[in-house]
């Protein structure tokens, strides 16, 4: 079975310019694979570049040098090296990110914020909307709350609702940072059962989690980041 | 439903070498890119980095000292701006182009109704049927999210957020394939940049609208565009993805830029 991910050496530092041109070596000689229906876990103490490498698979970091192959639409595309139009295609087809913080648009109600990931990939509105409801009300977001904008919600609620937002599609690779952080442990097992029904349908996720507890249940494989570590 | 990330093969717009000086002044140089349908482009930098003679060189109000921009006509065929027959640019100002003026008092007419701006550009593409036109511009003022109670005033009695929503309906109404946007949200106030903002992204995607906007102000670059060009000194600097620029960027300019924003 072909790779879903397949990362070859790939390289990322910072130069801050603002001072003095001072550069920062993050990550370099990442490699590893992630296949269908797989997760693998990212560890490593904070600083050690876990979420720079799942922000580069997301082709939102640039990198220095290296590949980060993504299977997408049965080939494999170099999303270090791809052009912007091709990685928005990526974005919408292949893989999807869940942040830890959900960054809203003023005023879209919670309903919408869920469905759009659905919405923009052609499903009619109100199927979209039926399955946002449905993962609201598993994720315990009380149903008085789904007209409203999410942008008042507390900081649970809020990454439950990014969480819903990103477990809405049926993309084949899921990268997920940390997304049980701040939540309480009844929604952090219902995180750990959406993450099983992923993997169940065949979605090869990368993830980022703090909590050893979630990181038993969820990880198939565990890749120590810091042996990527650049010195300098 | 048809993407028009997948109906845009082809690209809508290229600019080739684009330069423009006015005497010893580059205001532009050597600026190269390519706009797919369906595509949003936000060209950012401080004042005087050229993004307005950039603009203008693009929507063909402005000829390039040298370099060319090239436009696909509705037959499918990629047309030198320059060649273009007085009959082929009238089409483009009125129907397959929209440009939305930071002054809403450059793109409207001030002392006629909201709902004459709005008809009127139907009138110039050969629509006659006065109820018709009455309904089409109503429709397009609730899609702004303007009162129709209001369509008989003349839009110098609207407040400036208004006037925005009202600019942006009497270019839209043509169904044009590209707009151009100069600081759509310049003067306006936060909070009504930020409903204005929700409702061009909106109308962006739902049309599956080409648009190029020149903006200084980040934020606005982050929820609308797709690609990022960043100008300074007359010279496109870097250039990417929005979230790339704005989360990684490279170019000692882009990272001063990027860091003087205020954290939300």
């Amino acid at each position: 079975m072909p790779a879903m991910i397949k990362i070859v050496n790939a390289e990322k530092s910072f130069t801050m310019h603002l001072q003095g041109g001072v550069r920062l070596p993050v990550v370099r000689g990442v490699n590893f694979e992630v296949n269908a229906g797989e997760c693998v876990v990212l560890s490593g103490p904070s600083g050690a570049g876990k979420s720079s490498i799942l922000k580069m698979i997301f082709g939102n970091y640039r990198c220095d040098g290296g590949r980060i192959g993504i299977r997408h639409d049965g080939a494999l595309l170099d999303l270090a090296k791809a052009e912007p139009r091709d990685v928005l295609r990526v974005r919408r087809d292949t893989i999807g990110y869940v942040s830890q913080f959900l960054r809203a648009v003023p005023r879209v109600p919670t309903l919408d914020v869920v469905a759009e990931p659905l919405i923009v990939t052609g499903a009619p509105r109100e199927r979209a909307r039926e399955q946002a409801g449905n993962l609201l009300r598993t994720l315990n977001i009380p149903e008085r709350l789904w007209t409203l904008p999410p942008s008042t919600f507390s900081g649970g609620e809020q990454q439950r609702v990014n969480i819903a937002r990103g477990f809405i599609s049926d993309l084949p690779i899921l990268l997920l940072d940390e997304p049980t952080a701040s939540l309480d442990a009844r929604n952090r097992e219902v995180v750990v059962g959406l993450i099983d029904d992923k993997k169940r349908a065949g979605v090869a996720m990368v993830a980022i989690v703090h909590d050893d507890e979630v990181r038993r249940l969820i990880a198939d494989s565990v890749v120590d980041v810091t042996s990527f570590a650049a010195a300098a | 439903m048809a993407d028009a990330q997948d109906a845009g093969d082809q690209p809508l717009l290229v600019a080739e070498n684009l330069s423009k000086n006015y005497g010893r002044l580059a205001a532009c140089r050597d600026i190269s890119f390519t706009l797919y349908p369906g595509e949003v482009l936000a060209i950012v930098g401080e004042s005087g980095s050229g993004k307005t003679t950039l603009l203008q060189m693009l929507s063909a109000q402005l000829a390039p000292t040298s370099g060319r921009v090239s436009y696909r006509m509705r037959d499918g065929v990629l047309r030198d701006l320059n060649s273009l027959g007085e009959a082929e640019r009238r089409f483009l100002f009125r129907t397959d182009w929209g440009y939305v003026h930071q002054d809403p008092a450059q793109g409207l007419r001030m002392a006629v109704s909201a709902g004459a701006n709005v008809g009127e550009r139907l009138m110039a593409v050969g629509w006659n049927h006065y109820g018709r036109i009455r309904d089409t511009a109503s429709s397009w003022l609730e899609r702004v999210e303007i009162d129709t109670a209001r369509i008989d005033d003349a839009p110098r009695t609207y407040s400036g957020g208004m006037r925005q929503r009202l600019q942006i309906a009497r270019n839209l109404v043509t169904e044009p394939r590209l707009v151009f946007m100069d600081e759509p949200t310049g003067g306006l106030d936060v909070s009504v940049q930020a409903r204005l903002l929700d409702l061009m992204r909106n109308l962006v995607s739902e049309l599956r609208l080409a648009a190029i906007v020149v903006t200084h102000d980040l934020a606005v670059a982050r929820l609308l565009s797709h690609r990022v060009m960043v100008m300074k000194g007359g010279q496109v600097i870097e250039t990417g993805l929005t979230d790339q620029v704005l989360d990684d960027p490279h170019e000692p300019y882009t990272q001063l830029l990027v860091s003087s924003i205020l954290p939300p």
